[in-house]
């Protein structure tokens, strides 16, 4: 068996400083080259998950371990995380005034190139971005706006895309990227997802959804259900479809404890 | 007075000989503030008696003034420990052995060139630039544009000299305003003919004289009529003195449909008091721009100021202040509508930074008759710490109902989210929380030639070292 990309074992955290237990057990494992879709209702903790394996600072982990590649992560840094090859797309993106996205992407990209390397020339970070742009139907004065600042929902979510598609991660977690998105842009989004998976076969995505029509281009391996804090149900594409039509109400907890 | 050959003009030979030798009697005032040491000013410089007239004047209104109780602490300021006059030569005297340590590692880190550096150090003369301002002021004479040391502006155009100084800013004034006015020593003289457009901005960087920007240096800038130009004085590195105090003067009188801008960007050492008056009177259709940067000092109390006295006259104050730890930026501006249609915009934006504070202290103020005025003010304050602090006192004084003033302000902490959204994709605390600082700062430093852009940014990196745990 191949060493699993990214393994998520019992993991339990919760809001820091002793708030609420938000993440009750989760186990998942992604394997290079797959995609996982994430559902699940409102509270569930889906969100919370993709923060944790982010590092974000203001949650807690309590039990369990995040590996990726086979080594622990969560005593690493965020950035430290991300320079492992880990990539989160937001949900809701911060916006960073005056800073703009070409300049932020160049900083991330030296960032996360060695000592010996040093910074990436100025035009070959500029050919990359183009290519990048154009993948994503983008207008090349996109780069020169200030990150997500006065930007719409669905322009919110292009950039974590084109981000996505710079740094080239390993691994990609989307949290809800399809949210927000008219039907253009989400087709848009999609077929720069599955770009980026045809020039890396091994880049693992796990895909934080609502809704199934995400899942009408980006075709899943697998689909799982949190519910109350934990994977409550696990299947393949055609789980989906179920949820579309049953809702989630037919799907039980795995223990019997209050919903929260 | 000299003839007008370059080099004598320049007082650049004179300079050498005196770096090499030491054998000419310095003249070396004693401390503290004495009506023999304006006395003393006024004869070294061979100035003309009503100059000396008006600085004994200034003195006597410097006395009879009480210390101003607002603004920043200055009760450890000591005036009787200041040497209020030293001739450049004295300046000289100090060896780039005297600098200290960390001075001279953030020339390093900033990248200055080595000749540079002894400048900004006060230890050498900045003959580099040279032949850059020997081209560039022929040019400029030859459209008739002044631009010399405040002491050859009195020296060789008495006339328009007189007529325009000291009518901005009074010794009256204030307190410091009149201190600078009883012993002021170097600055810049600039008269802008009727309808020139100068394109380069004229630099105090490339006046190469013997008067290095003093503690109390006095800048008079006269703009005719229809005229253009952009200044642009000091600059992002620090500036190293062994005196702690500087106090300056300047004078901006922008006439009908004249444009004028005026960029300084200050970095002072860290134990200065930095108590600067700068004001623009500015006539009918005119347009005056304050583009200040405030970095440094113990310190620093600045309100760039613009009196719009003629009709559609136009006043932009943009200002940015850092405020490190243990430092006061008391800074902000002032605008006063005295004629109608008049316009102004104040943006000002400050950082403070561990026991940093930063203080917006403004004034808008429209007179009576002032009718469709317009005035614009903005400013938003970040603090980096919990130790850091900013107040906002933004004065209105409206005596015309016809009038429309905006008054913004915002307190923003770098936020969790922003950091760790920077920090997912790559860049350390650090890093991110430079990204925030320097995107904070971009509306003013996008205003700023690129070189000085360039030299701010970096510096902001350099400062923000270490400011995370």
């Amino acid at each position: 068996m191949s060493e699993h990309l990214l393994e998520i074992r019992d993991l339990q955290a919760r809001v820091a400083d002793g708030g609420i237990e938000i993440l009750r057990g989760v186990d998942l494992v992604v394997q290079p080259g797959e995609m996982h879709a994430l559902m699940g209702p409102n509270g569930s903790g889906k969100s919370t998950l993709a923060k944790v394996i982010a590092g974000h600072p203001g949650y807690e982990v309590t039990g369990g371990d995040v590996l990726l590649d086979g080594k622990s992560i969560l005593d690493l840094e965020p950035d430290e995380r991300s320079r492992s090859g880990l990539f989160l797309a937001f949900q809701y993106p911060a916006e960073i005034p005056g800073v703009s996205i070409a300049n932020f992407l160049r900083t991330s990209i030296n960032a996360r190139r060695g000592e010996e390397e040093g910074d990436l020339d100025v035009f070959a970070f500029q050919k990359l971005l183009n290519e990048k742009l154009g993948l994503l139907q983008v207008q090349p004065s996109f780069a020169a706006r200030y990150v997500n600042d006065g930007f719409s929902g669905g322009e919110k979510k292009r950039n974590e895309i084109l981000q996505m598609a710079m740094l080239e991660p390993s691994m990609a977690v989307m949290d809800e990227t399809d949210s927000g998105l008219d039907i253009d842009a989400l087709r848009i989004v999609s077929e720069g997802v599955n770009t980026l998976r045809g020039q890396d076969e091994r880049m693992g995505v796990l895909l934080i959804t609502h809704y199934k029509r995400i899942l009408g281009y980006l075709q899943p391996d697998h689909v799982h259900v949190m519910l109350n804090g934990r994977i409550a149900h696990s299947g393949g594409p055609e789980l989906a479809d179920q949820l579309e039509e049953m809702g989630y109400d037919w799907l039980h907890e795995p223990e019997p404890e209050p919903v929260g | 007075m000299p003839d007008n050959e370059t080099v004598t003009d320049l007082g650049l030979d004179e300079y050498k000989y005196d770096f090499v030798t030491d054998e000419k009697p310095l003249f070396k005032a004693e401390k503290g503030l004495s009506e023999e040491l304006v006395r003393q000013i006024s004869a070294h410089k061979d100035e003309p008696e009503w100059m000396l007239e008006f600085r004994l004047k200034a003195l006597e209104t410097f006395y009879s003034k009480p210390m101003p109780n607002w603004g920043g602490d200055l009760s450890t300021l000591d005036l009787d420990e200041i040497y209020f006059y030293l001739k450049p030569q004295d300046q000289m005297e100090r060896s780039w052995d005297d600098v200290p340590e960390n001075i001279k590692e953030t020339f390093e880190r900033l990248g200055i060139p080595e000749a540079e550096r002894k400048i900004l150090a006060g230890v050498g003369a900045q003959f580099e630039s040279e032949m850059v301002y020997h081209s560039l002021k022929e040019e400029w004479e030859e459209q008739g544009i002044i631009f010399e040391s405040i002491e050859d502006g009195l020296r060789k155009y008495p006339e328009i000299f007189r007529e325009h100084f000291a009518t901005i800013v009074p010794p009256q004034d204030n307190k410091y305003a009149a201190l600078n006015s009883a012993v002021w020593s170097g600055g810049s003289f600039v008269y802008i003919p009727a309808g020139v457009k100068v394109e380069i901005p004229l630099q105090a960087y490339f006046r190469v004289n013997a008067e290095q920007m003093g503690q109390f240096e006095r800048t008079l800038i006269i703009c005719e009529e229809g005229s253009q130009a952009h200044y642009i004085e000091g600059c992002t590195a620090p500036v190293y003195t062994t005196e702690s105090f500087h106090s300056g003067v300047i004078e901006i009188i922008v006439k009908k449909n004249a444009r004028f801008r005026y960029t300084t960007i200050q970095n002072w050492s860290n134990n200065m008091y930095n108590l600067v008056t700068q004001r623009a009177m500015v006539h009918e259709n005119a347009n005056m721009e304050w583009v200040d940067g405030n970095l440094g000092s113990k310190l620093t109390m600045k309100y760039p100021s613009c009196y719009l006295v003629g009709e559609r006259a136009h006043g932009e104050i943009l200002s940015i202040a850092y405020a490190g730890d243990g430092q006061h930026q008391d800074t902000g501006g002032k605008v006063v509508h005295a004629a109608p249609n008049t316009t102004s915009q104040i943006v000002s934006k400050s950082i403070s930074k561990g026991t940093g504070r930063s203080t917006y202290r403004g004034l808008c103020k429209v007179y009576d008759g002032a009718i469709n005025s317009k005035s614009n003010v903005e400013c938003d304050a970040l603090l980096l710490n919990d130790t850091s602090r900013t107040d906002t006192y933004p004065y209105i004084e409206i005596d015309e109902n016809q009038s429309s003033i905006g008054h913004e302000a915002s307190v923003s902490k770098v936020g969790e989210e922003q950091l760790f959204y920077l920090m997912s994709r790559g860049l350390s605390e650090e890093q991110a929380m430079t990204m925030v600082v320097r995107g904070f700062i971009e509306p003013i430093a996008k205003e700023l030639p690129l070189e000085y852009a360039i030299e701010l940014n970096r510096l902001i990196e350099l400062e923000m070292e270490g400011s995370v745990g």
